[in-house]
C-alpha cells in the first residue's frame, strides 16, 4: 500500500537491569499510520506510549536500545538510519511537538532564532524570503503581533503561547508526519481547547497526518481518527476511534472511561483496582489479568495475542472480549453522593484579601500589608460542616493562594478567617495554637514531593499522632494500622519507604497522614492532578468514604471541571482572585449563567466524539487583575457597556441558591444557555 | 539594569566595611600587640609607653580604625612591623607574582578545563570520558603538597630541567620570572583543572539530557551545530561562577604550592606575617583579599545577567 506513512513492524524498545535482565518498555509493537490520518495513542504513564512516539522519529532515550524490529519510513528503517541521513528527516518530513513547549524551547535563543533555524534547515528560502515565513507561521498558529513574538525569549511567553511557537516551529519544515506528545497537558482548560482546535484546523489545512500522544482521552477524543490504547508496553486495543470511545472492547479501555468523571454526570466514577505492572515484572500471561473483571485462568498463564476483528474493523488484545462486545457501551454506574453536610457553619470567610505585591519599606517596619490591587479579593464564603466545597479556575485564578491562607501559610492582607462560628483564625503560622493546626489538615497535589524520602511510611503517619495526641508504643502502632487500613492499605505497608510506593499509593499514605491528625476540614490541593485516570478515580472513592465516615469537610481545589462536578456539594469559581459565582455544584453546572464559568465549561474535553468544546472566549493571559469594574471584563464576550468597566458587578441570586456576580441580570444570563 | 549594578556595587562596600571592621576587632581582641610582639622581652615600662606613643597606639581604638581606614582607602595602609617598611611596598611585588601565577594558571586551565569537560560530557560513558574522567578524579583527590613535591622530584630532581624552587628577589621582571613559575603553575593548574573539567561535565550532560535539546535533535539540528548553539550556551553559564570563584581562590593566595616552591606570593606572605604577628599587615592583606574575592564574584554575577536573557527580563520587570 503506498498511502502508509509510517510502518512500525515488531519494535520492541528495552533496557538492560542492573542484574543484566532485558527488560522491555515496548513489546513487538506493530502498527500503520497512513497519509492524512490523525492517530491517538492513549495510555497511561509508564505504558510506553512517548518511547513509541520517539521510535517513529528513529530516535531513542539515553539508557534505552532498539532489540528488535524497525520504524520504517518511505521503505528505510529509520532505527538504523545515520544521524547524517536522520537530520534530514527529522524537522523536514517528520516533526515532532513536544509536550512541554516551555522546557523544549533553547531557553537562550529568540523565538525568531528558532523557526528561522528550522527553516534553514528544512527550506531553500533567502533570508528575505525566511522573514516573511516565520511571520506567517506565527499568523497560522494564531500569534498576535508575530514581529515582535519573533525577537522574544521563550520563557517571555504564557504556556499556551509557547506551545504554538512549538506548532509553528513543527510546520516550519512542512512535515507530512507530524508526531505530539502530550502537547495540550499542563496548559489551562480553556488554553488547551484552543490549542486543540488549532491543531484539528492544521490537520485538514495541510493534510498532515498526526500522530497524538496522550493519557486523556478527552484530548484524543476531539482529535483522532483512530486510538492505539497501550498498556505496559503493548497495544491491547486499536480501531477507528468512536468504536473504541463508544464500544471499548478490552476491559482496560472499558475501566479507563468508567473511571474518567463526566461532566453530564454527578457523582464519582467507578474506580478500577491496582495500577499498572512495573516493567520487567510480568512474567506470563496477560499483562492486565490482576485488574481485570473478566480474566479466567486462561488469562493467568497464557499471554493473549493481538487480534483482528474484521466485522468492527479493531485489533484487541484479549481472549475475553466477547463479554464485552454484549456489555456494549461503557455502563456507567455511578455511586451517587450522599450529601451529610449540616447547617452548621464550620468556616468563614469574610473580606478576604491576599497581596503577593512586594511591600515597601515603611510597611514591612510597621508589619503590614498595603496593595490596592491585591491578587485575591473580597472573599466571602461561607462553609458548612461537612460538606465538600471546590475552588476552581485557571492558574492563577488564586484558588491555591485561598487555601495557603486558610492553612496560615500566607498571611492575609485584610479579612478574617473564622472557624466554628466563633474562634477567629489568625492566618499567620506562628500566632496559632497546635490545636488549630490540627483541626485543618492539607493533602498537596505532589506526594512525591509531600512525603519524607526517608522516613518509613509508618514515620510518615506517626507524625501528627504523636504531635498532636502524643501517643506512643503499642498505641501507636495500631492507630497507624487502623488509618493504612482506611485508606485500603495493608499493614505490611508500614516499613516501607515512598519510593517503593506507586503513585496512588504515595497519595493514600498522604491522605491517612492527613486524617490521622482528626481534622475538622482538609485542603485538598489539586490531590489528584498528578495521579493516572484509573487511580485518580479509586483516591476520589476513598475521599468520599472517609468523609462519610468521619464527617470532615473538604475544601477542594481543582482545575478539572469533571473531577469536581463528581466530588463537591458546592462550587466557587474564581477569575483572577475575586468570585465569580458560588452555588450547589449541580446548580453551578446545569446553569452556567456567569460568562466566565460559561467559558470553563465549554472548554472542558470530554471523551466523547459527539461533545465538542465551545470555545466562548479568547485564551488571553491576564497578568493582573484590573483595577476597577468586573474581574472578567477583558475576556468576557458578553459585556453590557461601561458599567462592567467601571462598577463590581453586584450579588444576584437564583432560586436555587446561586450566586451570581455579573452586570446582566439573571433572566438574561439564563436566557442565552447553549 | 543600572539600578541593579549600583546596588551590587554598594553592597560590595559594605561587605568590604565589615570585613575591615571584623579584622580590626579581631586584631585587637587578640591577646598581645604590636609593641609586645616587636619588643619581646623589654616589652614593658617605659619602652613600652615610648612604643605606643611612636605607633598611635595610645588613642582610642575607634579613633585608630577611623584614620586606619581613611588611610587605607587611599592605599596606604601604614607600616609594617617586621621590616620597618610601608606596607604597600611590601604588598606591590607581591600581588604581581600572585597575577603573573594566577594569570599563567588562567589562561592554561580555563580552556583545558572547558574542552575536556565538554569532550567528556559529549563522549558521556565512552573511551574518551572514562580516561579523562579517571585522570581528573585522581588530579582532583592527590592534595597539592603531594603532586607539588612530586613535580620536583621528577622535573627538577631527576630530569633537572627546572629550577625546583623560586630562590629570585621578589622584585625580579616578568621575563627572569618566568622559567621559575612552571612548575608551580603546572601543580595548580592541574587541581583547579580537575574540579572545572568535572563542573563543566556534569553542567553540559545536564543540559544535553534536557528536552530542548533533544527538541533540536528532534528538529533536525546537526550535531555540532546543536552543540554550539543549544547546548554550549546554557551548560556555560553556571560554569561562570565557578571560574570566577577559582580565580579568587587563585589571586588569594595558593598557600601551599608558593610554601611548596618558596614562590613570593601573597599567599606565603599571610602565613608569614601571621607568623611574625605583624598585625598591620594581616589587616591589609584581608582588606585586599575581601576585595579580590567580592570584585571578582561581583564581576561574574554581572556577567552571567548579562548573558542569561531570562534573568536580564525578570530583572527589568522587577
Amino acid at each position: 500500500m503506498t498511502d502508509i506513512i509510517q510502518k512500525v513492524k515488531n519494535l520492541s524498545i528495552g533496557f538492560r537491569s542492573k542484574k543484566g535482565d532485558e527488560i522491555l518498555i515496548l513489546k513487538n509493537i506493530s502498527t500503520n499510520i497512513k497519509k492524512g490520518e490523525t492517530v491517538g495513542i492513549v495510555g497511561e504513564s509508564g505504558s510506553g506510549k512517548s518511547t513509541l512516539a520517539l521510535a517513529m522519529m528513529g530516535y531513542v532515550k539515553h539508557g534505552l536500545y532498539t532489540i528488535g524490529g524497525e520504524c520504517q519510513f518511505n521503505s528505510s528503517n529509520l532505527l538504523k538510519m545515520k544521524s547524517k541521513d536522520l537530520e534530514k528527516i527529522r524537522g523536514r518530513k517528520i516533526a515532532m511537538i513536544p509536550q512541554n513547549a516551555g522546557q523544549a524551547l533553547t531557553p537562550n535563543l529568540k523565538i525568531g532564532y528558532q523557526i528561522d533555524e528550522a527553516l534553514q534547515l528544512h527550506s531553500d528560502f533567502d533570508e528575505k524570503e525566511r522573514e516573511k515565513k516565520i511571520s506567517e507561521l506565527l499568523n497560522k498558529v494564531r500569534l498576535p503581533s508575530p514581529e515582535t513574538i519573533a525577537l522574544r525569549y521563550p520563557h517571555e511567553l504564557s504556556g499556551g503561547q509557547q506551545q504554538r511557537v512549538a506548532v509553528a516551529m513543527a510546520l516550519a519544515g512542512t512535515p507530512d508526519l507530524l508526531l505530539l506528545d502530550e502537547p495540550t497537558t499542563g496548559l489551562d482548560v480553556t488554553t488547551q481547547a484552543h490549542v486543540l482546535e488549532l491543531l484539528n484546523f492544521i490537520a485538514k489545512d495541510t493534510g498532515t497526518s498526526m500522530v497524538y500522544v496522550s493519557h486523556d482521552l478527552g484530548a484524543i477524543a476531539q482529535v483522532s481518527d483512530r486510538i492505539i490504547v497501550m498498556y505496559s508496553g503493548e497495544i491491547v486495543l486499536e480501531g477507528p476511534s468512536r468504536d473504541i470511545l463508544k464500544r471499548p472492547i478490552h476491559p482496560y479501555t472499558h475501566g479507563l472511561l468508567k473511571s474518567i468523571p463526566k461532566l453530564s454526570l454527578a457523582g464519582l466514577p467507578e474506580s478500577m483496582p491496582g495500577s499498572q505492572p512495573q516493567p520487567g515484572t510480568i512474567q506470563s500471561g496477560c499483562s492486565f489479568f490482576d485488574r481485570c473483571n473478566f480474566s479466567d485462568e486462561n488469562c493467568k498463564n497464557n499471554s493473549p495475542q493481538l487480534e483482528f476483528l474484521k466485522d468492527l474493523n479493531t485489533s484487541v488484545r484479549c481472549f475475553n472480549y466477547e463479554k464485552l462486545v454484549n456489555e456494549s457501551q461503557a455502563s456507567q454506574t455511578i455511586n451517587k453522593i450522599k450529601n451529610k453536610s449540616q447547617d452548621k457553619e464550620i468556616l468563614n470567610l469574610s473580606e478576604v484579601s491576599i497581596s503577593y505585591a512586594k511591600q515597601k519599606l515603611l510597611d514591612q517596619i510597621f508589619n503590614r500589608i498595603s496593595d490596592d490591587n491585591p491578587t485575591v479579593k473580597d472573599i466571602n464564603i461561607n462553609i458548612k460542616k461537612g460538606e465538600t466545597i471546590a475552588l476552581v479556575g485557571e492558574s492563577g485564578s488564586g484558588k491555591s493562594t485561598i487555601l495557603k491562607s486558610i492553612a496560615g501559610l500566607l498571611r492575609t492582607k485584610d479579612g478574617l478567617i473564622r472557624f466554628d462560628e466563633n474562634r477567629n483564625l489568625s492566618s499567620d503560622l506562628k500566632e496559632r495554637d497546635p490545636n488549630d493546626l490540627r483541626i485543618i489538615q492539607l493533602i498537596f497535589q505532589n506526594p512525591d514531593e509531600s512525603l519524607n524520602p526517608n522516613h518509613t511510611v509508618e514515620e510518615i503517619i506517626a507524625q501528627p499522632l504523636k504531635l498532636y495526641f502524643g501517643l506512643k508504643g503499642e498505641e501507636l502502632k495500631k492507630n497507624i494500622i487502623d488509618l493504612l487500613q482506611k485508606v485500603r492499605l495493608g499493614e505490611f505497608y508500614t516499613s516501607r519507604y515512598p519510593r517503593q510506593l506507586s503513585g496512588g499509593e504515595k497519595q493514600r499514605v498522604a491522605v491517612a497522614r492527613a486524617f490521622a491528625a482528626k481534622p475538622d476540614i482538609i485542603l485538598c490541593d489539586e490531590v489528584t492532578s498528578a495521579l493516572d485516570v484509573s487511580v485518580q478515580a479509586a483516591v476520589l472513592n476513598l475521599l468520599q468514604q472517609l468523609k462519610e465516615d468521619f464527617g470532615t469537610t473538604y475544601i477542594f481545589v481543582s482545575h478539572d471541571l469533571a473531577v469536581v462536578r463528581a466530588i463537591s456539594d458546592r462550587v466557587a469559581v474564581l477569575y483572577q482572585g475575586r468570585l465569580c459565582e458560588v452555588g450547589p455544584s449541580n446548580d453551578v453546572y446545569k446553569f452556567p449563567s456567569h460568562p466566565y464559568t460559561e467559558v470553563l465549561l465549554g472548554a472542558v474535553l470530554e471523551p466523547d466524539p459527539d461533545i465538542k468544546p465551545k470555545l466562548v472566549a479568547e485564551d488571553i493571559v491576564e497578568e493582573r487583575p484590573p483595577e476597577k469594574g468586573c474581574s472578567f471584563q477583558g475576556r468576557c464576550s458578553r459585556i453590557v457597556g461601561d458599567i462592567c468597566k467601571k462598577e463590581i458587578p453586584p450579588w444576584q441570586l437564583t432560586d436555587s441558591g446561586n450566586a451570581i456576580r455579573c452586570h446582566i441580570p439573571i433572566k438574561e444570563l439564563q436566557k442565552e444557555q447553549f | 539594569m543600572l539600578f541593579l549594578i549600583i546596588k551590587r556595587i554598594l553592597l560590595g562596600f559594605i561587605t568590604l566595611f565589615i570585613v575591615s571592621i571584623i579584622t580590626f576587632v579581631g586584631t585587637e581582641v587578640l591577646p598581645g600587640d604590636a609593641c609586645t610582639t616587636y619588643l619581646e622581652r623589654q616589652a614593658f615600662g617605659e619602652q613600652l609607653e615610648a612604643c605606643y606613643r611612636r605607633l598611635g597606639l595610645n588613642v582610642p581604638a575607634y579613633e585608630r580604625y577611623v584614620s586606619w581606614a581613611l588611610n587605607a582607602i587611599q592605599g596606604d595602609f601604614g607600616y609594617s612591623l617586621s621590616g620597618e617598611m610601608p606596607i604597600k611596598d611590601v604588598l606591590g611585588p607581591r600581588i604581581k607574582n600572585s597575577l603573573v601565577l594566577a594569570s599563567a594558571a588562567i589562561f592554561i586551565g580555563i580552556p583545558i578545563a572547558l574542552i575536556l569537560g565538554i569532550i567528556t560530557a559529549l563522549w558521556r560513558d565512552k573511551l574518551p570520558d572514562v580516561a579523562i574522567s579517571t585522570v581528573t578524579i585522581f588530579a582532583m583527590t592527590i592534595p597539592e603538597f603531594i603532586s607539588a613535591t612530586l613535580l620536583i622530584l621528577i622535573i627538577a630532581i631527576w630530569l633537572e630541567w627546572l629550577p625546583g624552587i623560586v630562590i629570585v628577589p621578589t622584585d625580579v621582571s616578568f621575563l627572569e620570572l618566568l622559567p621559575n613559575i612552571i612548575l608551580p603553575v603546572v601543580a595548580i593548574a592541574m587541581i583547579m583543572t580537575a574540579h572545572m573539567a568535572r563542573m563543566v561535565r556534569s553542567s553540559v550532560i545536564q543540559v544535553m539530557a534536557s528536552e530542548y535539546v533533544q527538541m533540536a535533535i528532534l528538529k533536525g539540528v546537526p550535531y555540532w551545530k546543536m552543540v554550539f548553539k543549544h547546548v554550549l550556551p546554557n551548560a556555560l553559564l553556571p560554569a561562570i561562577n565557578v571560574v570566577a570563584l577559582t580565580i579568587a581562590w587563585l589571586l588569594g593566595g595558593v598557600v601551599v604550592t608558593e610554601v611548596v616552591f618558596n614562590y613570593p606570593g601573597l599567599g606565603r606572605l599571610v602565613i608569614e606575617s601571621i607568623s611574625n604577628r605583624d598585625l598591620p599587615t594581616v589587616q591589609a592583606l584581608a582588606i585586599i583579599l575581601a576585595s579580590i574575592y567580592v570584585s571578582i564574584n561581583l564581576l561574574a554575577d554581572l556577567l552571567t545577567l548579562m548573558l542569561n536573557p531570562r534573568l536580564k527580563t525578570l530583572q527589568i520587570r522587577k
